[in-house]
């Protein structure tokens, strides 16, 4: 485990390393400068911007500047908001996307489990059925669909819940946080009722039903472990999804966080921002990956010994 | 080409009522989308200004927009956008990934493994981000789009394909095939690529709706597709901009867009039934 932890971790940084170095490029070779904006900027003022923000140097010292600070976590000054850090922002943003993404996996993972074990317990009946169709939908109704379709019903029409905000009016944190969890609640559902039915026909199961365990035991303690696994699997990839439903959820529900900037930042050339946040989220993901890929490895007694 | 395998699939399939469903309203809809110019009751630009966003009626029978554009029409003709984005994606997706997984699971070795590697650490990027950033630094244009989105979604399917051809490497017409001197590209092309048909056209099924989410996905940021042009997804964008007062805007290219990602699905499930009797159980 340890090793392969460490394995692991040695081959992710040099990606990292490279995934900063690329993304750093490309945003130089963009098109247009960052202080080209609506209105004219007078050539001496354009010199200090540039000379502030250290643009005049060659792009091989402005590099070797930006990655030396990257090792210290400072991402450099944001283009657009004059006076604040990207780091800066990326602080301010973070903590709300954590807890949007905490919440919907919350109730992806609740709801989902619970319908996808209990569908492939009473398989072939309607409390398989009505679950897997919901599920379907779920899969097929995108997230910028969902969220307003929800606002639409629950903001607008019944009148009993807030349209935009965040921790401003009592419940406004509902329908952003079921929007993003629905869709994962759907593809959990789907894998759980798959890990376990595969889990249920095999001997285990029925040494210990032979056993005399009650049903109850059974489920819980013996096929739960073994039939979760495909869903602690897509857990790491599911939050590269939730990253990118985030950008979507927080634009609708006009969120302060960080989707909502990284979008803004897209919008505006915010170039520094942008560099700024797509290494950090390449980190992240990179990061909660190696995570599910452990939890996995240690969740399935087959593959412990095993490298 | 082993015939029976391919018309059994098709009895399957023709068994499977919800397949045959999506498979149904992928040709209407391919239909109506190649046909838009001349089935569409208005052109997607023409603006009655005086009508503004009306709700439906017998002249316009899904509403108007807020510019007084018939929105019939431009269902239909977004449906030519996001079906285009879908298919040719798909098809970038599926010339990549084919390529690299065929060379990394024939060659095999050292080649294999450095090649499988790549497409593991390129597994674990966040690629969204990826392409949004292409779509900034080079501008929103359409061809762009259709080569960011395939150059993303290749992955999988190389590893599909390594896996088959892997299979097939040490069956005893491959290794006939190599004896008697057959050159590597008439290998991949008469012996390989026949017989991983089957595995590359279900998960091409299943990719030209990843693809159309994405793309929608990126519309609605206002990433995608600019106007005048227009795709479900910035339909959709325009739809929740006036939703409160003008919910026909949101609900019918909403309807739209999931009814298709609908039959896309099933249609794909049933392929994959179809062809791989084993898997259906699940």
């Amino acid at each position: 485990m340890i090793a392969i932890f460490f394995k692991r971790i040695l081959v992710a940084i040099p990606v990292l390393l490279a995934v900063a170095s690329i993304t750093f490029f490309l945003i130089k070779i963009a098109p247009g400068g960052p202080f080209d904006a609506d209105k004219a900027v007078s050539p001496q003022v354009l010199k200090n911007l540039n000379e502030a923000y250290n643009l005049d140097a060659s792009n091989w010292e402005q590099y070797i500047d930006y990655m030396s600070g990257l090792l210290r976590g400072d991402l450099g000054p944001s283009f657009r908001f004059p006076g604040r850090s990207v780091t800066e922002m990326i602080a301010t943003g973070l903590p709300v996307t954590f807890e949007l993404a905490f919440y919907a996996i919350l109730i992806a993972l609740v709801m989902g489990i619970f319908s996808g074990v209990l569908a492939a317990l009473k398989r072939n009946t309607f409390l398989d059925f009505i679950p897997m169709a919901v599920a379907m939908i779920g899969i097929c109704v995108p997230t910028f669909l969902m969220g307003p379709l929800l606002v639409l019903i629950f903001g607008i029409n019944l009148e009993i819940l807030p349209v935009s905000g965040w921790g401003q009016l009592p419940g406004d944190k509902i329908l952003p946080s079921l929007t993003l969890g629905f869709a994962y609640a759907a593809y959990i559902a789907r894998l759980s009722r798959g890990g376990m039915l595969e889990v249920l026909n095999q001997d285990f199961i029925r040494t210990a039903r032979a056993k005399g365990l009650t049903e109850r035991m059974v489920v819980i303690k013996h096929a739960m472990q073994g039939g979760l696994i495909p869903v602690v699997s897509f857990l790491g990839p599911a939050i590269a999804g939730l990253l990118a439903g985030s950008f979507v959820v927080e634009t609708i529900f006009q969120i302060p966080g960080l989707g909502r900037f990284y979008v803004e930042a897209a919008f505006n050339r915010d170039y520094t921002m942008i560099l700024g946040t797509t290494i950090f989220f390449s980190v992240m993901i990179v990061f909660f990956n190696l995570m599910s890929d452990l939890a996995a490895l240690w969740l399935n007694p087959r593959s412990r010994d095993v490298s | 080409m082993n015939n029976s395998l391919w018309s059994d699939a098709l009895y399957r399939l023709s068994r499977n009522r919800a397949a045959m469903f999506g498979g149904f309203i992928l040709i209407l809809l391919i239909i109506c989308a190649a046909l838009a110019p001349w089935i569409a009751p208005y052109s997607y630009s023409y603006q009655n200004l005086s009508l503004g966003a009306s709700p439906p009626s017998a002249d316009h029978l899904l509403g108007t927009d807020v510019l007084g554009r018939d929105l019939l029409s431009r269902i239909l003709y977004g449906a030519r956008i996001s079906l285009l984005v879908g298919f040719v994606a798909t098809g970038v997706a599926l010339i990549i990934g084919v390529s690299w997984g065929i060379i990394a699971g024939y060659i095999g070795g050292r080649v294999d493994s450095i090649m499988m590697r790549i497409v593991d650490i390129l597994y674990g990027l966040p690629f969204i981000i990826f392409i949004i950033l292409l779509m900034v630094i080079f501008g929103r244009n359409l061809w762009l789009l259709f080569g960011a989105i395939g150059a993303v979604e290749w992955l999988t399917m190389a590893r599909i394909v390594r896996g088959q051809v892997i299979g097939l490497k040490n069956q005893e017409f491959v290794m006939a095939a190599k004896a008697m001197g057959v050159s590597n590209i008439s290998m991949f092309r008469k012996h390989l690529l026949p017989n991983i048909l089957g595995p590359i056209a279900v998960y091409a099924t299943l990719t030209i709706p990843q693809v159309m989410l994405l793309e929608g996905f990126l519309s609605f940021l206002g990433l995608g597709i600019q106007p005048p042009m227009s795709s479900w997804g910035t339909l959709i964008k325009d739809g929740v901009e006036s939703m409160e007062e003008f919910s026909w805007l949101l609900i019918y290219p909403g309807i739209t867009f999931t009814i298709t990602l609908f039959a896309l699905n099933f249609f794909g499930d049933g392929l994959r039934d179809a062809l791989d009797p084993k898997t259906s159980d699940n």
